[in-house]
């Protein structure tokens, strides 16, 4: 009876998801009774405190690390994604490879996605540790914007994935290594970014153009040669596609455009009219595109060799 | 601090009488169903402090009474859902969850607490067909009712369920859904109607045909646009004494005459609406 007199003597333990007596694990901060008074927008925080089994890349320790065990090579990886600034927008593109060691894990992978309407992330790293990072960064920027009422800022939304990262690290050095490459478009200045991250966060803003993966490298090469400042965004899409077909060309781990399956990239641009993927025809149109012109000139475009002035 | 021995019984009905109160001195909030969505509606001086929120996909928020604690309500469910469709999948988040999830929280806190909760909510989601829409009210006990195609609640709700239900009908398109909303809304006490401009109102609705999120405010022209509409169909089907209806329409009460049109109970701050409207109630003792 003490509980009506005094108000709220029970109050903090009470309610449903008012979390059980703290075991040996659960020594960080109670959560508040039935998620009231919790005083942060982050849902990541929420979870950081309330449920840490449901973060991402939560992983036993092995002592010496796992990055070389066989266990580990075998899992999906997902490979390259490009991205480029175009004309008030951003395109970003990725293959559909998924790869296991030397094998290939699935043809059809999706690693492009979209975060909220004014900015989309792909992935390339562990599979299931990106898939999970991708669904939590959704929710962290709509949940977010539910309670505030307005969404964090395109810098807010790209420093809270690195904080994000910098959390997986323990994960990355046991060879759980994930790596998102962020783009979004910027309303008050009508312009697209892009943001890269290493394994312990960023976020470092890229100019232009930017690749990751394992045949990132290629990719941007290809971009260095194809990328001009403030294409249209058909144009920049064209050339991430260029792009992705040359990572393929060089790279076993990324996956060209699969006629015979009919399996193209994915494509999604971000612009003042929000986030927008490309449908699997017109996807199709541009990597017919560019296989058709690959038929006469297997290098595709070539670049002049001296600048005109 | 209570003093001696008081009854449960009594205790009981000291808190509900309290709730009831706080809640009856602020304004009516309407939710009804449209054809394409639900319409959610609320007299809000406020563009920044809501009443009506988006809490999850398909799913909406609406409250009266304390705005702390509604929000504080608001902010939680917002949480259970994400929690929710982050542990399963998106699909698994219901009202019915929520609505449950807030009947819990509130009966406790009534059962437990000095002071309860001043406060009464709408939870509404939209399914794929009007047949699958859902309205939940939960009252500051708990208790939770399903209230089929629309609602009217706190303020006087008696009074604007009542101007509601003369006007709904099933399957009314949106222009004729807000025209019943803000019709019910304007009905104060004794039958007279004030008009309510687009600055003062919160509006937003749940459209069925919209992808991912289906929750949408309307504001400024869309809102303007919809108020305009609202009147010129009231004026064709009522042709009213005083033509206009734009011109003040206190007809049959002599006091209005002053006031700007701004709503029902001017005299009634609406505690949801601004920061420092809440000094018409004591502090809250917890």
């Amino acid at each position: 009876m003490g509980s009506y007199f005094d108000g709220s003597a029970h109050s903090r333990q009470s309610g449903p998801f008012a979390g059980g007596e703290g075991g040996p694990e659960r020594t960080r901060i109670r959560p508040p009774a039935g998620f009231m008074d919790w005083p942060s927008s982050s849902f990541a925080d929420f979870l950081a405190s309330n449920s840490p089994d449901l973060l991402p890349g939560r992983v036993p320790l092995t002592p010496g690390g796992a990055a070389d065990s066989p266990a580990l090579r075998d899992l999906p990886h997902a490979t390259t994604i490009v991205a480029a600034i175009c004309h008030h927008g951003v395109v970003l593109a990725g293959d559909r490879r998924a790869t296991a060691g030397s094998m290939i894990a699935k043809r059809d992978v999706e690693k492009v996605f979209r975060s909220d309407e004014f900015s989309a992330i792909g992935y390339a790293g562990s599979g299931s540790v990106g898939i999970e990072f991708v669904r939590l960064f959704q929710v962290e920027l709509e949940h977010y914007e539910k309670m505030e009422g307005q969404p964090l800022s395109l810098e807010g939304k790209a420093n809270r994935l690195a904080w994000m990262i910098r959390g997986n690290l323990g994960a990355a050095m046991q060879g759980f290594i994930v790596v998102p490459l962020f783009v979004g478009y910027d309303e008050d200045a009508d312009q697209g970014h892009i943001f890269s991250y290493d394994v312990a966060g960023g976020p470092y803003e890229e100019q232009r153009f930017h690749s990751i993966g394992s045949g990132s490298v290629f990719a941007r090469g290809s971009l260095k040669k194809l990328y001009a400042d403030d294409m249209p965004v058909a144009d920049a899409v064209l050339a991430c596609v260029q792009a992705l077909y040359d990572a393929a060309d060089d790279d076993s781990a990324t996956g060209g455009p699969d006629l015979t399956r009919r399996i193209f990239p994915v494509i999604a641009t971000v612009t003042a009219d929000g986030f927008r993927k490309l449908s699997e025809a017109e996807s199709e149109d541009y990597a017919q595109q560019v296989v058709q012109e690959r038929m006469t000139m297997p290098d595709g475009p070539s670049a002049p060799l001296r600048t005109t002035s | 601090m209570p003093f001696g021995y008081v009854s449960p019984a009594q205790a009981m009905r000291d808190k509900a009488e309290y709730a009831r109160q706080g809640i009856a001195r602020g304004r009516s909030c309407v939710t009804l169903q449209y054809d394409g969505g639900i319409l959610l509606m609320a007299p809000n001086p406020s563009s920044a402090l809501h009443k009506i929120s988006e809490i999850y996909d398909r799913i909406a928020f609406a409250a009266v009474g304390r705005y702390n604690e509604y929000e504080n309500l608001r902010k939680a469910g917002i949480t259970y859902a994400d929690i929710t469709g982050y542990q399963f999948d998106r699909v698994d988040v219901t009202a019915r969850g929520i609505a449950n999830y807030y009947a819990q929280n509130l009966g406790t806190i009534f059962t437990e607490n000095l002071k309860p909760f001043e406060v009464e909510i709408v939870v509404a989601e939209v399914g794929t067909r009007p047949e699958t829409d859902q309205i939940y009210r939960i009252t500051f006990d708990g208790s939770v009712t399903d209230e089929p195609g629309f609602v009217a609640f706190g303020g006087q709700a008696d009074q604007v369920s009542a101007a509601l239900k003369e006007r709904y009908s099933p399957g009314m398109s949106l222009t004729e859904a807000f025209s019943a909303a803000l019709a019910a809304l304007s009905a104060s006490g004794n039958g007279e109607r004030s008009e309510v401009a687009a600055t003062q109102l919160e509006v937003a609705i749940l459209d069925r045909t919209r992808d991912h999120r289906a929750f949408r405010r309307i504001r400024a022209a869309r809102l303007e646009e919809l108020i305009a509409d609202s009147r010129s169909a009231d004026a064709k089907s009522a042709p009213a004494p005083e033509a206009p209806p734009a011109s003040s329409a206190g007809g049959s009460a002599p006091s209005t005459g002053s006031e700007p049109a701004t709503g029902p109970d001017r005299g009634n701050t609406d505690r949801g609406g601004g920061v420092g409207g809440g000094n018409t109630t004591p502090p809250n003792p917890l």
